[in-house]
């Protein structure tokens, strides 16, 4: 109790109820993840229960509109899925991946920087020139490659059951060098203190050093920008989906969605592709603000 | 007529916690071709006074009172457009760290025929003999084949030298000098002082060298002031205030000067550090350091008061004070 | 300036015989080639056959030379999709992919600079302000939903621009452009607005960021103190400064056009290369894959090798000390 009244008397807690943005962003992300993570609970039909959708109800525009009725409220798709629902069951996915991604591509990350800092040398140059290469391409073109390669590489029904971890698999991977490269920094530098040193004379194996010693000391950086990257990681689910070479439609994730009402841009229905965009853009606005917020607060310099 | 008077002047920054006072009332004066020398401690606002002379306070901080007069005129409350035209002609300025005060993309030449053909009328021609001369007068061997150099094909000490010849090639008649020396390294510091004295005597300009350094001002300048939490602890004439200083706090810092003439034990220091900003005590901000505080000393700032030759903000001259 | 160049070069060969090794690996062993070539059914004399003309069962690095050294004479294998040469379908496709993220390019830049360095220097300006919570809409909103977003608004709604294809194409020596007439233009301008977007948004966000760091700095507080105008600081002595990185990250964003023509690409139905790749992903015809990453491997080189040149033109102690600033990468 005592740290949490310390923590909200902090300089950084003021500047956080200072600054509305920041404030309003953590509100949305809130909702947004609040909304998926209960979308059981919360979504008034369950989208993936085949046997309820009827094209019947298919096209039904939101309930604002003139033609749109009060049982679904922003409307449905051309299968007759509540699109409400849907979104919620959609961001659910998609944060799901997102966080997978991230978290993998983190244990990727770390596990290379503790490595290439803490040995040096050889060990150190093969991992950062393979890191640096990879740098140079831009994240989504490598998950894209990635996930064509898997494509063609995995028999075709063990690729459809696996999609989902195909997809987080090549997002992952297309993000662990910026992660390997801060832990590498900070393990080079903390290699250098006296409680490493101290850990080496009483005899620690280099692995306990670097697992139990090093990596608590060099965590708090590389979660800040994991944090930043979780937007990123989304949007890459996102485009792949959109792509096509994501999920498929049957377990939709927000990209999906898109990509499906894109087809219908041109005959007027335009809420099958637009709800799921405010959706998804809203989430990773918010991430944005609030990373680039938190950046700024953290920098003592732009004070 | 003094070239540059101060008074009163007042630099505040405000804060989350409250307005932050960081120069509080300071006032002295320049006459024409003087050196004055502002000693101090980190943070007394030495480079804060010359920040607001030259109108280049950082925000947030602002000028919260007082004048500053050139030629009599006030230059404290002019427009940017104003104040614009009096940087570099009226009042040059050098800065502490050679290594970062010049554009590293341009040439020197460039950079001193740009500062001189935005004050003065000179054809590029013209302009660009004079930068010549200019880097001849402040000891750059080779000038004429160095002038298209870059920053950093010079030595540190060369390049404080490019620096002084850039503040002072429009002629100004003031020069604020904040820690030239400071950065460089100590077999340079005496060259580049010796150079400043030298130069601005030939040209006649005015210098308000601030420094932490004892032994520069003792050497260079003709007066002194020191500064202390935000205020003008002591000023006077150099030789007064090194010799016979009449503050507490300058008698401190004086025993701090190794000499080699008097052998001493030790060098003296005075014990504790200068307050913070926001902690500056009651009545003299120095009582909580000084080695004769009394009574007075807690409850009432002192103003500067006349002590001998100098003055000095401190109650042991005043008027009847305990011990006379 | 001359082996300065060379030594880039050949730091790009070991990078480019890796991806090559890649692409190599890619057809040699994803998939089942001679599966691929020889559909469902076949015998085993015909499969040998086909082992045998694809000289898959000559040695490895035997096989890898051969591969490097056809891809040296622009030939790449078969499309399993379209039968046709990859190396003919590529050629095909890059002049519709280098148009768009040509003007992609230039639309970035040309308002992304000015207006990062507007934002830098009013920085707490009104104006200044609004255009940075507009950026970070731009960097927020995923390309293919701002392709969406403008073709629902000047296709759908308005009718002013067509939302697919690349209009009437002109041939100029055997050279396909849509640059040349008015409907070939109007289908560019949705799509290049699309890609640049959000680069633009980014070159605008880090000239800004560039130019408050540079702002900052004591030479350009001396070149205050020296009274120059504030034109001169700001537009000589600061945005030059600003240059330096801005140069480098700009080229990396150039290299994210490629990557990012893919989606703009598939939303506009533009048909690139982009669109090509994602067509081949989709039913795994790895020679197109393979061919496509050599080929972007090959860009991303030259795109660095550009801004390296560039850097030793802005930056004089490049010039000297050759060494200290090309460790960069």
């Amino acid at each position: 109790m005592n740290a949490l009244s310390r923590f909200f008397d902090s300089d950084f807690a003021y500047s956080f109820r200072r600054a509305p943005v920041a404030v309003i962003s953590t509100l949305v992300l809130l909702i947004c993840v609040g909304g998926a993570v209960l979308a059981p609970m919360l979504a008034p039909y369950n989208p993936f229960d085949l046997a309820s959708l009827s094209l019947m109800d298919s096209f039904h525009p939101p309930a604002f509109m003139a033609e749109g009725d009060r049982t679904h409220l922003i409307g449905t798709d051309d299968q007759g899925r509540d699109m409400l629902s849907a979104i919620m069951y959609g961001t659910r996915i998609s944060i799901f991946v997102g966080l997978l991604a991230i978290a993998f591509a983190l244990t990727v990350g770390i596990s290379v920087g503790l490595l290439a800092g803490y040995m040096g040398g050889t060990v150190d140059a093969i991992l950062m020139r393979i890191a640096d290469v990879q740098l140079t391409f831009p994240s989504i073109l490598i998950a894209l490659l990635v996930d064509g390669i898997l494509r063609a590489a995995l028999p075709r029904e063990f690729h459809d059951k696996m999609e989902i971890w195909v997809l987080i698999f090549a997002i992952g991977i297309a993000r662990w060098p910026q992660f390997a490269r801060t832990v590498r920094g900070s393990t080079m530098v903390e290699r250098g203190r006296e409680y490493v040193m101290a850990a080496q004379v009483i005899g620690l194996s280099s692995r306990r050093i670097m697992t139990s010693h090093i990596l608590p000391n060099v965590l708090g950086p590389v979660l800040v920008i994991a944090t930043l990257n979780l937007g990123l990681a989304i949007l890459d689910e996102a485009t792949l989906s959109f792509l096509g070479v994501g999920l498929a439609p049957t377990e939709p994730s927000l990209g999906t969605l898109i990509r499906i009402g894109n087809n219908f841009l041109f005959s007027g229905e335009w809420w099958i592709t637009i709800f799921p965009g405010i959706m998804l853009a809203a989430m990773v606005l918010s991430i944005n603000l609030l990373g680039d917020w938190l950046r700024d607060a953290l920098n003592p310099r732009l004070r | 007529m003094a070239l540059l008077e101060v008074e009163d002047l007042i630099v505040e920054f405000p804060t989350r916690r409250g307005v932050l006072r960081a120069i509080d009332q300071v006032s002295f004066a320049i006459d024409p071709g003087e050196v004055l020398g502002v000693v101090g401690e980190s943070g007394a606002g030495k480079s804060l006074t010359g920040a607001a002379i030259i109108g280049l306070l950082e925000p947030p901080g602002r000028i919260a009172g007082g004048q500053i007069r050139l030629n009599g005129e006030r230059i404290d409350n002019l427009s940017p457009d104003r104040m614009r035209p009096i940087r570099g002609r009226q009042i040059g300025a050098i800065f502490q760290d050679p290594l970062t005060t010049l554009n590293p993309l341009y040439a020197i030449g460039r950079q001193l025929v740009e500062t001189m053909q935005t004050h003065l009328p000179l054809s590029d021609r013209d302009a660009r003999e004079r930068a010549i001369k200019w880097l001849e007068d402040v000891g750059i061997p080779a000038a004429r084949q160095r002038i298209d150099a870059y920053p950093h094909e010079f030595s540190g000490g060369m390049r404080q030298r490019v620096v002084i010849a850039l503040a002072l090639c429009a002629e100004p008649r003031l020069v604020i000098a904040d820690e030239p020396t400071t950065a460089l390294d100590v077999s340079i510091q005496a060259q580049i002082i010796a150079l400043l004295k030298r130069i601005t005597r030939e040209h006649g300009t005015a210098v308000m060298l601030v420094t932490h350094d004892m032994g520069v001002i003792a050497e260079t300048a003709d007066r002194v002031a020191v500064m202390y939490a935000g205020r003008i602890a002591e000023i006077g004439p150099v030789k007064d205030v090194v010799l016979t200083p009449a503050h507490p706090y300058s008698e401190g810092l004086m025993g701090s000067i190794p000499s080699l003439e008097h052998r001493v034990e030790r060098l003296r220091q005075i014990d504790g550090a200068m307050p913070r900003l926001t902690a500056i005590p009651q009545g003299c901000a120095f009582n909580p350091r000084c080695p004769s505080t009394f009574a007075r000393c807690t409850t009432e700032r002192p103003n500067l008061l006349h002590a001998g030759p100098t003055q000095a903000a401190c109650w042991l001259h005043a008027k009847g004070a305990a011990n006379g | 300036m001359f082996p300065f160049i060379l030594a880039r070069i050949l730091q790009a060969i070991p990078v480019l015989l890796t991806v090559a090794g890649i692409s190599f690996a890619l057809f040699a062993y994803v998939g089942d080639p001679v599966a691929q070539m020889l559909g469902q059914d076949f015998t085993l004399a015909q499969r040998d056959a086909m082992v045998h003309a694809l000289g898959l069962d000559q040695p490895l690095y035997v096989q890898y030379g051969k591969f490097v050294w056809a891809a040296l004479h622009g030939e790449f294998g078969l499309s399993y999709r379209l039968a046709k040469p990859v190396g003919t379908l590529i050629l095909e496709r890059l002049p519709a992919t280098m148009e768009l993220a040509f003007c992609a390019a230039t639309l970035a830049l040309c308002v992304g600079v000015p207006l990062g360095v507007y934002t830098g220097i009013k920085r707490n300006g009104a104006l200044a302000r609004l255009i940075m919570i507009l950026s970070l809409i731009g960097v927020s909103l995923p390309t293919f939903l701002i392709g969406i977003l403008l073709i629902l608004i000047f296709a759908v709604l308005l009718g002013w621009l067509p939302s697919f294809g690349r209009g009437t194409l002109t041939e100029i020596l055997g050279y396909h452009t849509g640059l040349l007439s008015l409907s070939g233009l109007k289908a560019l301008i949705l799509p290049a607005v699309t890609l640049g977007l959000f680069q633009m948004t980014l070159i605008m966000r880090l000239v800004r960021a560039e130019m408050l760091e540079v702002l900052r700095s004591d030479y350009i507080k001396f070149a205050r103190a020296r009274g120059l105008s504030t034109r001169a600081i700001n537009f000589g002595h600061a945005l030059k400064n600003t240059l330096v990185p801005v140069i480098t990250v700009v080229g990396l964003q150039l290299g994210g056009l490629l990557a990012f023509s893919i989606v703009t690409e598939t939303v506009f139905q533009w048909p690139g290369m982009g669109l090509l790749l994602v067509q081949s992903i989709a039913v795994a015809d790895i020679p197109v894959m393979s061919t496509y990453l050599l080929l972007i491997a090959v860009l991303f080189v030259a795109i660095n090798l550009i801004v390296d040149l560039l850097y030793y033109a802005v930056d004089p102690r490049l010039r000297l000390n050759r060494r200290s600033l090309t460790g960069r990468g």
